[in-house]
């Protein structure tokens, strides 16, 4: 029965725009499935092989320019991007993976965050290339968004399917061996600067082709948007840590919850606030309503610590924990 | 047949001489002990081989070739497997795991690499523990998991850092035991040991330093009687007596 779950899953998904046509749970699906896929590429480098990104949003704001670079200026379709794109953000991951990964830990951290920085600052000066801050526009192809649900679905079974494939490989052995001691591994004969690169290298990929998706969905991004350290690299984290690091299907349950999370705040409570506000009135609703938008990253602080204290796998990392904490009698049905 | 040799090898810490000019040879299929006092260079002689810190001067050479410099890795692969005195179980992995990281750099495929990782977990006794996570092993079995993993790597010259220290006695007669286990296969062992009953009875020769020097080396009984070694072992009074 276990092993038909994934597959449930995914006819679910399949019939979910058929039978709910409200567009606005379309778009909050679609961006699940584009998170599932940087999360998913975040989990190689920072799950698996336990080099920590703090620079994701390197790798989805080059694979979102590079989309929308060759519409702008070469006036072919930004679907080609999605093929491109990978490989941009390969090109930008493995120069700094050459140089940086001589360092462990933290230092890594550290220079994956400058990463995030130099990008954003390279499209926002760049204004020739990259129109600065202005930013890019592109017309939509699809004006319903079921095409882009159903290629968005594509990106995260694959990337889902991808990661579980390499990690039962020769590859997933070597990452998780660096990510428990690096120092073993060598000695055990992996080449680990070899290894953190190729394992770099998918993270970039696969964050890189969510990034194309990105673009072409949306139509419009800007430096602020796509470089974005706490709304793309931070989150990237957040959704890795919430679903279970190093879990094949951690990414895609933090996704869920973080996209759901940051809707919720998004839409004050969904609409909660400003309900009250109309209702009483008062002056102190409605500024509450007002600021509770701008909240969600309180909201995700505190998430991440509750997930630290009590989760610390993760949903799908102590996923028995869990269900043993809600449904108590069933733990100690199992037990008897 | 001379497997490995060691040629005046210099390890530098700054200002500080670890190793200063050690010299050994080490012939295919003996067990070649290597002893001296804590901070004698031991282990810094054992990091300079695999390449954990650049040499100074003096060159390393196996099986004819030279491998100074080689990384660590290629070390390995060239066929130096070595274990660590701290024991680096990779934690969060069964002991099959461990077992299986460690066969892929001589296995072409993952199920080459399992039939070796079962081999050598039966060589090594460790069978019954394939499936326990890494670091829920008691310390015996953490060493001895080491000295699978790295014969997992299908060494001709296997590096043993203290395999023996801090077991119990009879965790120490079994030690013995794999290490003659591990010889009588055809692969050669250097081993760096504290436990005088562990080294002078399976060595066939022994090599001693002191404070990075070579002051004695010969068959056991040799070098157990050599004034040098008594003095730096005991004291300079009871080398007079």
């Amino acid at each position: 029965m276990k092993k038909f779950i994934p597959l449930i899953i995914l006819i679910v998904l399949c019939l979910f725009p058929v039978v709910i046509q409200n567009a606005y749970y379309q778009h909050l699906m679609i961006l699940v499935f584009i998170w599932v896929a940087i999360g998913s590429g975040w989990n190689v480098i920072a799950g698996f092989t336990g080099q920590v990104s703090f620079g994701d949003a390197a790798f989805f704001g080059t694979g979102a320019y590079t989309a929308g670079l060759l519409a702008h200026h070469f006036h072919i379709s930004a679907w080609w991007g999605m093929a491109f794109g990978g490989f941009a953000a390969m090109a930008v991951a493995f120069p700094f993976g050459w140089i940086c990964f001589r360092l462990r830990g933290p230092y890594f951290a550290l220079a994956s965050l400058a990463l995030n920085e130099v990008c954003r600052h390279i499209a926002t000066i760049a204004e020739p290339l990259t129109q600065g801050m202005v930013g890019i526009l592109i017309m939509p192809t699809f004006l319903s968004k079921i095409p882009y649900y159903y290629i968005a679905l594509a990106l995260a079974v694959l990337s889902v399917v991808f990661v579980q494939f390499v990690m039962k490989s020769k590859w997933g052995y070597y990452f998780l061996s660096i990510r428990e001691d690096q120092d073993a591994a060598e000695s055990m004969g992996i080449d680990t600067h070899k290894y953190k690169m190729v394992s770099l290298n998918i993270a970039a990929f696969l964050t890189g082709m969510a990034g194309a998706l990105f673009m072409n969905y949306m139509g419009f991004i800007d430096p602020e948007v796509v470089f974005s350290l706490h709304d793309i690299s931070i989150m990237a984290i957040l959704v890795g840590i919430i679903g279970g690091v190093g879990t094949i299907y951690g990414p895609a349950v933090g996704a869920l919850v973080m996209v759901a999370v940051h809707e919720f705040f998004r839409t004050g409570f969904f609409g909660l606030f400003k309900g009250l506000a109309a209702m009483t009135g008062s002056d102190a609703m409605i500024s509450v309503a007002k600021t509770i938008s701008h909240a969600h990253v309180l909201g995700f602080g505190i998430l991440v610590v509750l997930v630290i204290l009590y989760l610390p796998n993760g949903i799908v990392g102590d996923w028995d924990k869990l269900v043993g904490k809600i449904i108590p009698f069933k733990k100690k049905e199992a037990a008897s | 047949m001379i497997l490995f040799e060691l040629k005046n090898l210099v390890k530098h810490f700054g200002g500080l001489a670890a190793v200063q000019n050690v010299s050994f040879q080490v012939e295919k299929g003996e067990i070649f002990g290597l002893i001296g006092p804590n901070g004698s260079g031991k282990t810094t002689i054992f990091n300079c081989i695999s390449n954990y810190f650049p040499v100074t001067s003096g060159s390393i050479h196996f099986n004819g070739q030279d491998i100074t410099g080689l990384k660590t890795n290629k070390i390995c692969k060239a066929g130096i497997g070595r274990t660590f005195q701290v024991v680096k179980p990779l934690g969060r992995l069964s002991v099959l795991d461990n077992v299986i990281a460690a066969a892929f750099s001589k296995a072409k495929n993952k199920k080459e690499a399992h039939d070796i990782a079962m081999e050598t977990l039966e060589f090594c006794g460790l069978m019954h523990r394939k499936d326990i996570i890494a670091k829920s092993l008691p310390i015996g079995e953490r060493k001895r998991l080491e000295i699978t993993r790295s014969m997992a790597t299908r060494p001709e010259l296997l590096l043993l850092d203290e395999t023996a220290a801090g077991l119990t006695p009879t965790e120490v007669d079994v030690a013995i035991d794999l290490i003659k286990k591990i010889r009588d296969s055809g692969v050669t062992i250097i081993i760096v040991e504290h436990i005088m009953k562990v080294i002078m009875t399976i060595s066939d020769r022994i090599h001693a330093i002191n404070f990075g020097q070579t002051i004695a080396h010969g068959t056991p009984k040799e070098v157990s009687n050599h004034k040098a070694v008594i003095e730096a072992y005991l004291g300079e009074e009871y080398a007079h007596s």
